[in-house]
C-alpha cells in the first residue's frame, strides 16, 4: 500500500511531463492547424507508451537522476517537488525542461541532506538555457534555406506540399513522442523499479510483460493522459504565442530540434565518428523545451518575423526559475515530509578517510597535506568533508570529490543466493558473471574495494582508458558497476556461514 | 488518405482553371459571332458558356468543401477559397454580359464592330494571363508576378479600347438611347477585364503571403 502512495507522485511527474513536453513535439503542428488536437495528443500518447515499454525498459537498470536520492520517501518528495513545478510552469504556459525540474528537485534534497552537489550539473543547466538555443536556432535557419530551395527547385503543388509537411509533421512528432517516453521513463518511473509492486504476468499463455514494464506502462500512461488532459496550453505558446509561423516553418522547427538533439548529445553518434577515426562534434547539454524555442526564435529572426517579446521574456524566466523554484520547493517538502509525516527521507551516509582510502588515493596519485588531521574522525555531513578535504587536505575541488567517493563508508556482501536468483544474468556477460561468482560471500566496507577486486579479476571489469571511443562501454560498465552496488548493498557485515 | 493524398483535388483545381481559361475563349467567340449575326453559332456559344459556368461553380464548391473537410492548407485555405470565388466571379460576368447580347440585342453599327472584338479579344488575354498566374501561386509562387503584370497590361489596353469606343458612340449622331446603350455593351465587355485585374490585385497579395 505504501508503494502505491510513493507511486503517485511519480505519476504526477509523468502526468505534467506529458502536459509539458508534448508540446515541443507536436506544438508547432498543432499551432499552425496541420495536425488537429486530438490527433496529436492520440499520436503522441501512444508513441509515448510504446516509447516507454519498448525502449524504455532498456533503462530498467538505471534508476533516472531520482537514482541519486536514497530512500523512496526521499524520492516521492522531490519527484514531487519536480512535478509540482512543472505543473505550476504548464498552468502559465511556459516550455520548461522537466528534466532541469528534477536536478533542481535533487539539489534541494542535496541540501536538505548536507550532500554535495556535483558543480557541473549546475553549470550544464546554465549552459543548456544559452548553447541549447542558439545550436538550434542556427540549425533551424540552416534547415530553412535548405528546405526552401528545395521547394523552390522541385515546385511542389500547394496540396502536396501541404500533405507532404502534414506527414512529416506527423512522422517526427511520432519518433519525438517515442523519444520522449523512451528517455523520461527512467527519470518519472526508475527509481520505483526495486520496490515494483507488479508481478510479472503472461498474456494468452504466449506474451510475457515482466513486472517493470507494466511499472513503466503505468508511467506512460500517466504520461499521455498529461497529454491528452492539459497539453494544449503549452501547445498554445509553441505554436502562436511566441510568433505566427507557418507549416513549412513549423516542420523545420521539430526537425532542427530532433536533429539538435541528435548531433549535440548523442553518444552514439560521438562513437561512430571516432571509431571511423573522424573529428567528433563537442556533446552539449541539450534539452527539446529549449532546442524548439531556440528554433522558433531562429526562423522568426531570420525571416524578420515579429517576436512576441514578452512571451519569450517570459519562457526565459521560466527556465531559469524552473531549477530554482523546483530546489525550494523540494527542500520545504522534504522538510514537512520528514518532521510531519516521520518518513526517513536520506539516509545518512558515513565518510571515513581511513588508511585504506588514503592508500588509494595515493595510488591514484591524489596526496593529503594533512592526512592525521583528517583520518581521526568519520563525517556524515559531505559538505564539510569536502570544505576540509580543500583547506585542510589541500586537494582541488575534482580531487575532494574522488576522495569523498572513496571515503564513503557501507557494506557490500556479494550473496550468492543474489547472484543465482536477483540478478539480471543477461544483462552480465558470462565472463563478468564468471568474475562475479570467484567474489561470493565477500564483504567490502568500500564499494571502490569491491570494484577494484572485479577489476583485478577479469578484465571485463575494468574501464578503458577515458577516450571519446571507450565512452559508451565505459558507461555501460559504470551502470552495471552501480547496479551491482545496489543489489549487493547491505545494513552491517554478513558473516561468513561456511 | 485524403489527408496524404491530395492529386483529386489538385486535379479539381486545375479543371476550374481550364473551365475558366475555356469559358472566356468562349465568350470572345460570342461576341464575335453576334456582331458577324452568326446566330446559330451565337446560341451555342450561349449553351457552351451556360454548362461551363455551373461546371465552375460545381468544382469551386467540391474544392471548397474538400479544403473543409479535411483541413487542408490551414494557412491558406481562406486565400484559395477567396481566389476561387474570385475567379468565378469572371465567368459568372462573361455568362451575364453574353446573355445581355442575346436578350436586349443590340444594334451594333458596322464601324464599331472592329472595336468591339479587340475589346473581347484584350478581355480574353487577360483572363488568360489570370489563368497562369492562378496555376503558378498552386505551382511555382515565384513566376506568378511575371504573369501578373500581363493582366495589367490587357486590362489597360481594354481601358483604352473601351474609352476610344465611347467617345466614337458618342461622336456619332446616333439617337442618344442608342448611344446610351451601346456605351452600356461596351462597359460590360470591360467589366470581364476589371474582374480579371480584381483577380490578379489578389492573386498579388497572396503570392505575397504564400513566399515562405
Amino acid at each position: 500500500m505504501e508503494i502505491l502512495i510513493f507511486l503517485s507522485s511519480g505519476l504526477f511527474l509523468g502526468w505534467s511531463l506529458g502536459a509539458n513536453d508534448a508540446a515541443n513535439v507536436f506544438g508547432t503542428a498543432v499551432g499552425t492547424q496541420m495536425v488537429r488536437f486530438r490527433t496529436a495528443a492520440l499520436v503522441c500518447a501512444i508513441f509515448v507508451v510504446l516509447g516507454a515499454t519498448i525502449s524504455g525498459a532498456g533503462a530498467a537498470h538505471t534508476l533516472g537522476r531520482l537514482g541519486a536520492v536514497n530512500t523512496l520517501a526521499g524520492s516521492f518528495t522531490v519527484a514531487l517537488a519536480a512535478a509540482l513545478t512543472t505543473f505550476w510552469m504548464t498552468r502559465l504556459r511556459m516550455p520548461v525542461s522537466t528534466s532541469q525540474a528534477i536536478v533542481g528537485a535533487i539539489i534541494g534534497w542535496n541540501f536538505y541532506s548536507a550532500s554535495v552537489t556535483d558543480s557541473s550539473s549546475l553549470t550544464k543547466i546554465m549552459l543548456t538555457w544559452v548553447a541549447c538555443p542558439v545550436l538550434s536556432g542556427v540549425m533551424a535557419v540552416g534547415l530553412f534555406i535548405l528546405v526552401r530551395n528545395f521547394i523552390r527547385w522541385t515546385k511542389p503543388h500547394l496540396l502536396r506540399l501541404d500533405s507532404g509537411t502534414r506527414l512529416g509533421l506527423l512522422v517526427v512528432g511520432a519518433f519525438g513522442s517515442y523519444s520522449l517516453g523512451a528517455n523520461n521513463i527512467a527519470n518519472v518511473m526508475g527509481v520505483f523499479v526495486p520496490d515494483n509492486p507488479f508481478s510479472d504476468i503472461t498474456l494468452f499463455g504466449v506474451l510475457e510483460i515482466t513486472g517493470t514494464q507494466q511499472l513503466f506502462f503505468l508511467g506512460a500512461v500517466a504520461i499521455g493522459v498529461g497529454v491528452f488532459t492539459y497539453s494544449g496550453r503549452v501547445m498554445d505558446t509553441v505554436g502562436g504565442g511566441l510568433v505566427r509561423i507557418s507549416p513549412v516553418s513549423a516542420l523545420v522547427i521539430v526537425l532542427a530540434q530532433s536533429i539538435t538533439l541528435f548531433l549535440f548529445a548523442s553518444e552514439g553518434l560521438e562513437h561512430t565518428l571516432a571509431s571511423m577515426g573522424l573529428p567528433t562534434l563537442p556533446l552539449v547539454p541539450v534539452s527539446s523545451s529549449q532546442a524548439v524555442v531556440g528554433a522558433i526564435v531562429g526562423i522568426s529572426l531570420y525571416k524578420g518575423a515579429g517576436i512576441r517579446l514578452n512571451v519569450l521574456g517570459g519562457i526565459s524566466l521560466g527556465w531559469i526559475s524552473t531549477p530554482i523554484l523546483a530546489g525550494i520547493v523540494s527542500f520545504f517538502l522534504l522538510f514537512f515530509v520528514d518532521n510531519v509525516f516521520d518518513q526517513q527521507v536520506y539516509k545518512v551516509r558515513h565518510f571515513r578517510l581511513d588508511s585504506q582510502v588514503v592508500a588509494e588515493l595515493q595510488r591514484q596519485g591524489i596526496e593529503l597535506e594533512n592526512p592525521r588531521q583528517l583520518t581521526t574522525r568519520s563525517y556524515t555531513n559531505a559538505i564539510r568533508l569536502k570544505q576540509d578535504l580543500i583547506k585542510k587536505g589541500g586537494l582541488t575541488g575534482d580531487e575532494a570529490d574522488r576522495a569523498q567517493e572513496l571515503a564513503l563508508v557501507g557494506f557490500w556482501y556479494v550473496d550468492r543466493g543474489i547472484i543465482a536468483d536477483d540478478l539480471d544474468q543477461t544483462w552480465l556477460s558470462p565472463e563478468q558473471l564468471t568474475a562475479l561468482r570467484s567474489l561470493a560471500d565477500e564483504n567490502y566496507s568500500h564499494f571502490w574495494e569491491f570494484t577494484r577486486a572485479l577489476a583485478e579479476t577479469s578484465p571485463e571489469w575494468r574501464l578503458l582508458p577515458d577516450t571519446k571511443l571507450n565512452k559508451r562501454t565505459n558507461k555501460e560498465l559504470k551502470k552495471k558497476l552501480e547496479y551491482l552496488g545496489r543489489i549487493f548493498k547491505v545494513d552491517e557485515p554478513v558473516e561468513d556461514e561456511s | 488518405m485524403p489527408l496524404f493524398n491530395s492529386k483529386s483535388t489538385e486535379k479539381q483545381i486545375d479543371d476550374f482553371i481550364d473551365t475558366l481559361a475555356e469559358g472566356v475563349l468562349v465568350y470572345k467567340a460570342g461576341v464575335r459571332s453576334y456582331l458577324a449575326g452568326d446566330e446559330t453559332d451565337f446560341e451555342d456559344r450561349i449553351l457552351a458558356i451556360d454548362r461551363l459556368e455551373s461546371r465552375a461553380d460545381k468544382l469551386s464548391k467540391s474544392i471548397e468543401s474538400h479544403l473543409y473537410a479535411h483541413s487542408l492548407i490551414p494557412e491558406h485555405r481562406g486565400d484559395v477559397l477567396g481566389l476561387l470565388e474570385n475567379a468565378d466571379n469572371i465567368i459568372d460576368t462573361a455568362k451575364t454580359s453574353l446573355y445581355q447580347f442575346s436578350v436586349e440585342r443590340p444594334d451594333i453599327p458596322e464601324e464599331f464592330h472592329r472595336a468591339f472584338n479587340k475589346l473581347a479579344d484584350s478581355c480574353n488575354e487577360a483572363v488568360e494571363a489570370v489563368c497562369v498566374g492562378t496555376r503558378c501561386f498552386f505551382r511555382d509562387v515565384e513566376a506568378v508576378k511575371d504573369n501578373l503584370y500581363k493582366v495589367y497590361h490587357y486590362e489597360k489596353e481594354a481601358d483604352q479600347i473601351s474609352d476610344a469606343l465611347k467617345r466614337a458612340i458618342f461622336a456619332t449622331d446616333l439617337e442618344l438611347a442608342h448611344k446610351i446603350h451601346l456605351r452600356y455593351f461596351a462597359l460590360n465587355v470591360e467589366k470581364v477585364s476589371d474582374m480579371a485585374e480584381s483577380v490578379a490585385d489578389r492573386l498579388a497579395i497572396y503570392a505575397i503571403k504564400r513566399k515562405i
